[in-house]
């Protein structure tokens, strides 16, 4: 269907405007909407009134001007390029509009998402004449250092590859090759389009298996996230729901990071912008823009916008997912999107259910949520998309809706505690608030990088801090002081676990993130603290003749002495550990 | 500068836009209802008209095919349905903008009421553009407040907006003008710009401000806006908005560094309530509008430094928390958008504490970029932190200390209580013109880690300990 008028301005509030005299249009097409041409999609008809969101700033709109129906629903361009790039909710390059438009957004401006006049070096792996499959890689662009980019058979297409392009340099709109399915023949290009609010089809799910290593001590250990899972970061204004998602964007071990700036500010994403160029992924030794594709929607552009921008992101994580990759999402924060579900949902004039969010928002949640995961895709590549959203309760407050509603679809759940970010205890998850449901599947992954022992470790750990959080009960009635040196010991393995491992300083230069290894190695010491200096306690000795023995110290500042590749030195700080607090024992016999 | 309200310059507009309509259908609170007009443009400027001839403006708030719904920034009072008169200007409100605006004093919509004639310039929409993230700059340019409470633990950097959040009857005001009196860089030793927005606060409070811009000599770099209490409440709406159009001229056009005041938010979203409420919109918490958070962000985002651009727009918002309830939509919004919170604690201030800076809910969250070797000193950061962490179990401690009695404390904790004294004395306390550099404020802070032993300053290198602990 090509762009023709579908019917005229009727009424316009805030982001929604309501369309009359309207005809042929179709359920979620993509409209131009008044002289400016604005770009909307259309939410409801009934009769021939159309209502439509609007993606743009609607000042200065009037009723009686056309309305454009663009015959496609609102669709993202996927093919190389997209990789470094920053795109606004609806993804209009934000770089190409700086320089149309000037350091402030206006309105009405349409570009394309992808460069068209970029040359790419293609090269075809299909023959001319084979049978084609949906989905299948039939040739590869390189599309940056890291990431080669599969040509593939968009889905829902297959047949008979009648022509395929020579090896050679072309623009995304050349034509380079030709199919022949049901629907008679079409053309294949180096980019395909597909409408955002569809998850992209796959062969079959499969279980999860290996962890997503975010390089946060607390999550790896404590809270493990699956690739292919999905998690949700729930905290106050403050509580670090930011600084998770960029140390993540930064350190996890994806292939590629879609990172959604979803109705937040404008100077965190100018600092990624600004630090992702520069600084090198440890695992691959690139510049990590180089695996990252941006998507902004700042609390101040179009509340539409921001509506669409989680679907735009995580269909292009969809499509690098098809080629084989390892993708991870992060939204931050989906709050803000719901917000302006709600705020679209009132001016649609919708029966509110809880706190004025529209009674859809849980499916909502749900369908996004459900386009994670981990996937034999049509091409028969392995793939998967692990989603990590914020969540910005108000008032801090996790029994509001957008919580509630995430927690059910989502099975990991790092919460942010107001207590510890107070205290500057970063990152400040909850130790005892949160949880993983991710930690079987990945166990046998830990276990087999860590000699089978960090399940063990792992529960001794756990065990020592629950046995905290009683006494600290106790304590705070009685204080510590009458408490037993054997008890003290577990306030104090606590406060060292706390201090030299939970606590990560992102902007710290050698533990802004740390490898598994390091991890398991600086978990394995504490926890043999704990055994030994239980051992010598029993024997006679006194915690605070423990707490003098020098080799503290550097437990207490391991994290910033061992570098992510001296991991392998821990093992000498475990023996030195077990010499001096032997030592210190056998005076007691 | 004042609101393009008279037409004798030559706009696009098309002759419908001259037209003049009496009488209008509905008037409700501040909103009126208009029918059988042409079809006119959203969010566009209106002029209404009374019985007496005088001109009042407003906005559509909400167009259709012949009818639009209009707020009256000057409230409808003294409206009647069949005599008022109503024009459509067939633009957004804009606003003159040119350097003469400093030194001077407007009102709520920016017309000027110091006497002084109307200043001209270059008409601006209020509501301005979003900045494109990929043309902005990353603040990081450390700003000397010579507070220790803010240099020391919650820096405030060149294009950071760090809002006050206040308590009635706590003292925001002295703060304000202390810091506006105060803040500069060090390096340039220049000062600041300062646009004044005054939303619903007393004459004597505006007085206040304006005494204190003049004593210091920050009035002729200065332009004030004020809709105080007695203006009618919608117009706040407007107020904010005038201020920062006016302080994004100064920056973007004129290349100044300009530090934006507006006080007290609390009062602006209490008339962005009043609206919704008035329209019969769905609330959300506490019967704000769920567009609160975008409504604000439209405000606070409008700070920032642009690329290949010479000046800056640093924004301090003062609110009102009510009840001291920091979890009251109006700071909990405010704090989801900027970049950071100075909270005022009652308790301190009761304690006879001036500056009361709550040390543990404030925050900068620029502050890692902006402080450091070159920037201020090398041990902020880590000094910070062990100040965060230790005040906080000062508080602990004396939680325990009010069930258990302070006697049967370890001997560790009697120190951090001595740490807890120290701190919130020496380091915290200063007088309302006490001008403190940097290196005094990290020298206090070391002075109150000082009080603790050694081993339990876990965030901060042997180093620092060496050069700075017990010097
Ligand atoms: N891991 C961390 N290391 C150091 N500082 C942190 C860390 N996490 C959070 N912070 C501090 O907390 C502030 C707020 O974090 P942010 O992620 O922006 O919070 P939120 O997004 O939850 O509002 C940051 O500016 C930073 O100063
Ligand atoms: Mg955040």
């Amino acid at each position: 269907m090509a762009e023709r008028v579908i019917g005229k301005v009727g009424r316009v509030v805030g982001p929604v405007v309501e369309a009359r005299e309207v005809a042929g249009v179709e359920m979620l097409e993509m409209v131009f909407v008044g002289d400016e041409r604005l770009v909307g999609e259309v939410v409801r008809i009934r009769n021939d009134a159309a209502w439509i969101q609007v993606y743009e700033d609607t000042t200065g709109l009037r009723p009686g001007t056309p309305v454009y129906g663009k015959g496609e629903p609102l669709s993202v361009e996927l093919g190389p390029g997209l990789i470094g790039g920053i795109y606004d909710g609806v993804q209009r390059p934000l770089d190409v509009l700086r320089a149309q438009s000037g350091d402030f957004i206006s309105k009405g401006i349409h570009v394309t998402a992808l460069d068209r006049e970029r040359r790419w070096e293609f090269e075809p792996v299909a023959e001319a004449g084979s049978e084609v499959f949906p989905g299948q890689i039939i040739g590869h662009v390189r599309e940056t250092e890291l990431i080669e980019h599969r040509i593939m058979v968009p889905p829902r297409m297959g047949g008979t590859l009648v022509d395929i392009a020579p090896p050679g340099e072309y623009v995304l709109e050349d034509v380079i090759g030709h199919l022949k399915g049901d629907g008679g023949e079409r053309e294949l290009k180096l980019y395909q389009k597909w409408p955002v609010r569809v998850g992209r089809p796959y062969k079959t799910r499969r279980p999860h298996t290996v962890p997503l290593i975010t390089g946060q001590r607390v999550l790896d250990t404590l809270f493990p996230v699956a690739r292919g899972g999905v998690v949700v970061v729930p905290g106050g204004f403050g509580t670090g729901k930011t600084m998770v998602q960029h140390a993540l964007a930064k350190w996890c071990d994806a292939d590629l990071v879609v990172y959604i700036g979803c109705g937040e500010r404008g100077n965190e994403m100018t600092e990624v912008l600004l630090d992702f160029p520069k600084l090198i992924d440890p695992r691959t030794g690139r510049y990590l823009m180089e695996r990252t594709i941006l998507i902004a929607n700042t609390s101040n552009m179009p509340v539409a916008a921001r509506e669409a921008s989680i679907y735009t992101g995580i269909t292009l994580a969809e499509y690098y997912r098809d080629m084989g990759y390892h993708v991870a999402v992060m939204a931050d924060s989906t709050s803000r999107w719901a917000e302006a579900l709600r705020e679209l949902s009132g001016r649609l004039e919708e029966m509110p259910a809880d706190e004025g969010f529209p009674a859809y928002l849980p499916t909502r949640l749900a369908e996004f949520y459900e386009r994670a995961g981990s996937v034999e895709a049509l091409s028969g590549a392995d793939g998967s998309i692990t989603t990590i959203g914020a969540v910005s309760p108000p008032g801090g407050d996790f029994s509001e809706p957008v919580t509630q509603h995430t927690k059910r679809f989502v099975r990991a759940f790092w919460a942010l505690d107001k207590q510890l970010a107070n205290a500057r205890h970063y990152p400040s998850v909850s130790w005892l608030a949160s949880y993983s449901e991710y930690t079987d599947d990945v166990t046998e992954w830990w276990d087999e990088t860590t000699k089978g022992e960090w399940k063990d470790l792992r529960s001794s750990i756990i065990s020592i801090m629950q046995r905290e959080a009683r006494l600290e009960r106790v304590v705070k009635l009685v204080g510590a002081d009458v408490l037993p040196d054997s008890q003290r010991l577990i306030l104090e393995t606590a406060k060292i676990f706390k201090n030299a491992f939970l606590q990560q300083n992102a902007f710290d230069e050698v533990d802004a993130f740390c490898v598994a290894e390091k991890q398991y190695r600086m978990l394995k010491i504490i926890v043999r603290f704990y055994d030994l200096a239980l051992e010598a306690i029993k024997k006679g000795g006194t915690l605070v003749g423990v707490k003098k023995l020098g080799v503290m110290r550097d437990i207490m500042q391991m994290k910033f002495e061992y570098a992510n590749e001296d991991a392998g030195k821990l093992e000498e700080l475990e023996k030195k550990l077990e010499e001096s607090i032997n030592e210190f024992g056998s005076i007691f016999g | 500068m004042s609101l393009e309200a008279s037409s004798d310059r030559p706009r696009r507009r098309d002759l419908l836009d001259q037209r003049e309509y009496v009488g209008i259908e509905e008037i409700s609170g501040p909103i009126v209802a208009l029918r059988g007009i042409h079809d006119v443009g959203y969010n566009e400027l209106v002029e209404v008209i009374d019985g007496t001839g005088r001109v009042r403006l407003g906005m559509t708030l909400e167009v259709s095919s012949g009818a639009a719904v209009v707020q009256v920034f000057e409230g409808t009072s003294g409206l009647k349905l069949g005599s008022t008169r109503v024009r459509f200007r067939g633009e957004p409100l804009r606003m003159a903008v040119s350097p003469e605006v400093l030194g001077r004093v407007f009102d709520g919509l920016g017309r000027p009421i110091d006497g002084g004639p109307d200043p001209i310039g270059e008409p601006s929409d209020v509501n301005g553009l979003p900045i494109n993230p990929t043309a902005r700059e990353y603040p990081r340019q450390f700003i000397q407040t010579g507070i220790s409470a803010i240099d020391g633990m919650n820096t405030l950097v060149r294009g950071q907006k760090l809002p006050i959040f206040s308590g009635s009857g706590l003292p925001h005001m002295q703060l304000v003008a202390q810091v506006s009196r105060q803040a500069r860089i060090v390096s340039e030793d220049s000062g600041f710009a300062v646009v004044f927005a005054g939303m619903g606060i007393k004459h004597d409070e505006a007085m206040y401000y304006i005494r204190n811009f003049e004593e210091s000599g920050a009035m002729e770099r200065a332009a004030v806006f004020l809709s105080l209490a007695d203006a009618p409440s919608v117009e706040r709406l407007i107020t904010p908005r005038v201020a920062l159009t006016v302080a994004e001229y100064l920056a973007t056009e004129m290349g100044m560094h300009v530090l934006v005041i507006m006080t007290d938010m609390t009062n602006y979203c209490e008339a962005l309530r009043e609206i919704s409420t008035e329209r019969e919109e769905i609330p959300s918490r506490k019967g704000y509008p769920g567009y609160l958070y975008s409504d604000l962000a439209s405000l606070y985002e409008r700070s920032g430094i642009i690329k290949d651009r010479p000046g800056s727009i640093t924004q301090m918002p003062v609110l009102t928390m009510p009840n001291d309830d920091i979890s009251h939509p109006v700071p909990d919004l405010s704090g989801f958008i900027t970049e950071g919170q100075i909270v005022l604690e009652r308790d301190l201030s009761q304690r006879g504490i001036y500056p009361p800076i709550a040390g543990l809910p404030s925050l900068s969250r620029l502050m890692t970029d902006g402080i450091g070797e070159g920037m201020t000193r090398e041990d902020h950061a880590h000094l910070a932190s062990q100040l965060f962490a230790a005040y906080a179990h000062v508080k602990d401690i004396r939680a325990l200390a009010s069930v258990i009695g302070e006697e049967e404390l370890a001997p560790v904790d009697h120190t951090y209580l001595k740490f807890g004294d120290v701190f919130e004395n020496d380091f915290l306390s200063q007088s309302f013109d006490e001008n403190r550099s940097i290196e005094q404020t990290l020298d206090l802070g070391w002075k109150a880690v000082s009080v603790l032993p050694r081993e339990e300053l876990h965030r901060i290198t042997e180093e620092e300990l060496k050069k700075y602990y017990r010097k």
